[in-house]
């Protein structure tokens, strides 16, 4: 039990003595999440919206295959990644593999269904008479389209958690595709297992509760962006 | 409602400008070279060691996959490395026989320990290496395998037939990870295994597992440095291989990994081989 007690310790440590080695894990575990979360903001809005409000041939199927990518393994996404990016895949002359760009792409992969279905889940679950409404008022249909985005933003808050969430605390994909390499892939989960695999528990657990620590940081802000105007107004 | 969209607006585009803030102020794109090695190099700190000095001498930098020797030699094979430093000599030689890789040397040895609970249930201590794995199979005590295709499974795997014995059943488990999770395993488990030196004098503090069979010949632990060349794979840096191998079997480098773990251990964890007669080794 003194290994809970002592990773405590060093977590406090190493944050307040500013480790610069914990410090540019950490900064780089939130860099990387933080894009892929973005990115997959930007692709799973617009997409998710679609699924859930347009009317097209297959439309339960693309909906069930994206329910299906929110429980996609990070290791196969990794793995295939891992593969594109080889010297010898298609796109290996770029030399992304081992690079913080290579886990982008894989985390924003792995995140990107999760925003689809729950963008897609929020959108459906608003009243369909408040878009008939919006077009009566004489809404643009670009006005209409953010008045329901505005309509559902506790949801599609929720969705922008479970995505970092899912990402910033993977390991599979990071770890193939990025290589765990010192000062320069290293994010806090690879760090956490590496130093597992070295015997160094309490580092383990001091990357750990920093991973915690972040990840928290990042959800307070959001929760406090979704709570903000739940006042009835 | 416009504010909470403004407000979402404005955090994804602090995140994405973030982002690429960051990536532009990266230093400018070095010369990087790719090595495949084995856990024991990484687990056992030598490489945190030794690659410091290599960029700052040959201002290489260098990305480590710290893998088993098999999935090591494979990377090699398909040009996904530019050069490997393993330890499973049967499968180089054949590896360099394929005629992909370029110049094969020796660069270092440790050797390989029979580990297990202090009250040694199958009274393996002082045996040697054939002679402690069939008294393990005889009693059916746990033995944990690496089961992952690197040099120590290879090694381990070559044992068994000196033995006699074919393993198998409830007392043969395998993890399929590295030396680290293994050892950690095999702790757990109060069960044998078989470890480099290396990383079981790395990790010693944090197991409950002793040194019982040692020093047998059949247990050296041969490293060699391995050049890939063009023929692996178009993009494959035959210049930093050669840099690096070049590097390692240098007498600074050598010295280096003389000394490494004295201070700490109370003595070295690998013997600096470059340039011997491996026929030589552990004489």
């Amino acid at each position: 039990m003194d290994v809970l007690f002592n990773g405590l310790v060093d977590a406090v440590r190493l944050l307040l003595t500013g480790d610069q080695d914990s410090w540019s894990i950490t900064a780089l575990t939130l860099r990387v999440s933080l894009t892929a979360t973005a990115i997959a903001l930007l692709v799973g809005l617009p997409l998710g919206a679609t699924v859930a409000l347009a009317r097209f041939p297959g439309r339960r199927l693309a909906l069930a295959a994206v329910n299906t990518g929110m429980g996609m393994p990070p290791v196969v996404v990794g793995l295939f990644v891992t593969v594109l990016l080889w010297r010898s895949g298609p796109v290996g002359g770029l030399g992304l593999l081992y690079t913080p760009t290579a886990m982008i792409i894989a985390q924003s992969a792995i995140a990107t269904p999760i925003v689809i279905a729950l963008v897609a889940a929020a959108l459906q679950q608003v009243d369909p008479d408040f878009r008939v409404q919006m077009q009566a008022l004489g809404a643009t249909p670009i006005r209409a389209f953010a008045a329901l985005l505005g309509e559902a933003r506790l949801p599609l808050l929720a969705a922008a958690m479970a995505a970092f969430g899912a990402v910033v605390s993977e390991v599979g994909a990071a770890q193939m595709v990025g290589g765990n390499l010192a000062g320069q892939t290293r994010v806090l989960t690879t760090a956490a297992v590496l130093a597992t695999s070295r015997g160094q528990f309490s580092l383990a657990i001091a990357f750990g509760l920093i991973l915690l620590l972040i990840a928290f940081c990042v959800n307070l802000s959001l929760t406090l962006i979704q709570q903000r105007q739940t006042v009835p107004r | 409602m416009r504010r909470t969209l403004t407000v979402v607006v404005a955090w994804v585009a602090a995140v994405v400008l973030t982002g690429c803030g960051t990536t532009a102020s990266e230093p400018p794109a070095q010369k990087s070279l790719i090595l495949a090695t084995t856990t024991s190099t990484q687990d056992s700190g030598l490489l945190d060691e030794l690659l410091p000095a290599f960029t700052r001498d040959s201002g290489w930098q260098v990305k480590t996959l710290a893998v088993g020797s098999g999935q090591a030699i494979e990377l090699g094979r398909r040009g996904e490395a530019d050069v490997l430093l393993v330890h499973s000599p049967a499968a180089e030689t054949e590896f360099v026989a394929e005629g992909t890789a370029g110049a094969r040397r020796l660069v270092m040895h440790n050797d390989f320990v029979l580990v297990g609970p202090k009250e040694d249930p199958a009274d393996i201590k002082n045996a040697n290496a054939a002679e402690a794995l069939k008294k393990i199979a005889a009693a059916e005590a746990v033995f944990v395998s690496r089961g992952d295709e690197s040099g120590t499974h290879a090694k381990e795997k070559g044992l068994w037939p000196k033995a006699g014995v074919t393993p198998g059943g409830s007392w043969y488990q395998s993890t399929g990870q590295g030396m680290g999770e293994t050892l950690r395993v095999a702790s757990e488990k109060a069960g044998y295994t078989l470890s480099d030196r290396a990383t079981y004098l790395a990790q010693r503090g944090t197991l409950s597992l002793e040194v019982l069979s040692e020093g047998d010949p059949g247990l050296l632990n041969v490293y060699h440095v391995i050049e890939m060349t063009k023929k692996a794979g178009d993009l494959v840096q035959p210049d930093g291989a050669k840099a690096f191998a070049d590097w390692i079997v240098a007498p600074p480098a050598q010295r280096l990994i003389g000394e490494f773990g004295r201070a700490k251990f109370g003595q070295p964890l690998f013997t600096p081989d470059a340039g011997k007669d491996e026929s030589t080794l552990g004489q």
